[in-house]
């Protein structure tokens, strides 16, 4: 494609102490496109995830944005930037100490002069789409199952309808069930709000599902990029590995650094 | 850097007034009756120690003058003090930490939001205004606390006991406290955060923020109740 990709990552490198965790990450992502990542543990995909939100800096390389350079900008450049995005983290990683309607609209509210009444509607609004129930907005996160909070999450992420969805393994911890109805969730939000979305997962049947392209990476690099349906069929070692969560291979339990 | 970074954030909007009046709570309020059971004591045995002290050489009625300057100098800032750092240093250090651990601080600043003006800022505000109240409460009762044992079981003469107790006193002494309690405030609530935001991964990296958190408070508080009172009396 010739556009200006929405998303445009370009050699960089991050190194921690000793270990070299990224070592050349180059990555295009057009808009409205869905990219997953996939790679084995400390391979470097969150690490990619948090270059690209501007809370690690990488050593060196570039990250642009809608075509600006994210990399090295001023704090409120950043923060501007960052209200292009949206994520939802491994954990949730939902406020403890806040409801969930004060999780859900929490940028909103920062953001807007967004009465309490009316913040407490958009939350309902949003969490009834996302299948839960009005009332969860007045429980706080530890009284929600592993599920309900990535929906909370899920909710948070896109109340400020955002350019760009991160995705940090969107379905980890789940059962396949609920795994499945966040992934479709996933999938009708980001064609709701026409979103750009990449997404770090270990889970091959949500990344059939939500992506359109792959990045495999390994060893601070990526491997193979192609589209989703060319995956299983890669030629390369690594990739088919696993794709197929083969136990034998190029790829062991903590070698990817 | 987290020192010069906190207290810029304290004073640059945008301030989380929600944020910082759960922590005036947290700190001013909750700490309320440990505050005042500590001084409430101290009060009490320093008045009983003074007494078996000073009746050696037959200085007995000077018990209520003792008891008012230790408390409102030294005892009640200090105790206070390191009350408060045990029981909100710890608190602190391990919410923060935890939110560490769990992405949370990471997801506030995805959020647009500084943590350290939203997380931060309002402890160290809070932590800053609440002690001196707290130990101003804490001065009257461990004032009251010495009475109690002077009065009722000494047998010191009620309205004596209370003209010895003001006689010597001067409003430097009382200021003297409520400047030691600002600073201890500040760093009690300065540990506090910058452990648990510095917290290491896991469930040992927050346990250790903690420890590490009302250790470090607790010395801070020892070391510049030194320097604040070299200060105020140095010459």
């Amino acid at each position: 494609m010739s556009s200006t990709p929405k998303i445009r990552i370009d050699n960089i490198k991050k190194r921690f102490g000793t270990n070299d965790v990224l070592k050349g990450i180059s990555l295009d992502i057009q808009a409205q496109e869905s990219v997953c990542i996939i790679g084995t543990s400390g391979c470097g995909k969150s690490v990619t995830l948090k270059c690209l939100l501007g809370l690690i800096t990488p050593d060196s390389g570039s990250i642009l944005v809608n075509g600006v350079e994210t990399v090295g900008q001023s704090r409120r450049a950043r923060e501007d930037m960052l209200r292009q995005f949206g994520m939802t983290f491994q954990f949730g990683a939902l406020f403890d100490s806040l409801q969930i309607w004060e999780n859900v609209t929490f940028r909103l509210r920062q953001r807007t002069k967004l009465t309490r009444q009316a913040a407490r509607d958009v939350a309902a609004d949003i969490v009834t789409q996302l299948g839960l129930g009005a009332h969860v907005i007045d429980q706080y996160p530890a009284e929600l199952s592993g599920g309900m909070q990535k929906r909370v999450a899920l909710a948070r992420a896109i109340a400020d309808k955002p350019e760009i969805l991160l995705f940090d393994e969107p379905t980890s911890g789940l059962d396949p069930i609920t795994g499945g109805v966040i992934d479709n969730l996933i999938i009708d939000q980001v064609k709701k709000l026409g979103a750009t979305t990449l997404t770090i997962s270990h889970d091959m049947a949500s990344v059939r599902r939500i992506a359109d392209k792959v990045a495999m990476v390994h060893k601070g690099r990526i491997i193979w990029f192609g589209a989703v349906t060319d995956m299983d069929n890669t030629g390369v070692p690594e990739v088919d590995q696993f794709v197929h969560g083969e136990p034998f291979g190029p790829l062991t339990t903590g070698n990817s650094d | 850097m987290f020192t010069a970074a906190a207290i810029r954030w304290a004073v640059w909007p945008p301030f989380y007034g929600r944020q910082l009046l759960r922590q005036i709570i947290d700190i001013g309020y909750y700490s309320l009756p440990v505050v005042g059971l500590t001084t409430l004591f101290s009060g009490m045995v320093l008045a009983l120690q003074s007494y078996t002290g000073f009746a050696r050489f037959s200085a007995e009625d000077t018990v209520a003058t003792v008891v008012v300057l230790s408390v409102t100098r030294e005892l009640g800032p200090v105790l206070a003090g390191l009350m408060v750092a045990g029981r909100i240093g710890a608190s602190m250090a391990a919410e923060i930490g935890t939110m560490r651990v769990t992405d949370q601080i990471d997801a506030l600043d995805s959020l647009s939001t500084r943590p350290m003006q939203y997380l931060v800022a309002p402890r160290i505000i809070a932590g800053t205004i609440c002690l001196p109240f707290l130990v101003l409460i804490g001065d009257i009762i461990g004032v009251f606390g010495g009475y109690l044992v002077g009065v009722y079981k000494l047998g010191f003469n009620p309205s004596l006991y209370l003209a010895r107790t003001l006689e010597y006193l001067e409003f430097s002494d009382v200021f003297l406290g409520l400047v030691k309690a600002a600073v201890f405030g500040f760093l009690i609530a300065l540990m506090g955060c910058y452990h648990g935001y510095n917290s290491g991964r896991g469930a040992e990296g927050v346990g250790l923020a903690t420890t590490n958190a009302v250790v470090s408070a607790s010395i801070l508080i020892l070391i510049s109740n030194y320097l604040v009172t070299a200060v105020f009396f140095g010459n």
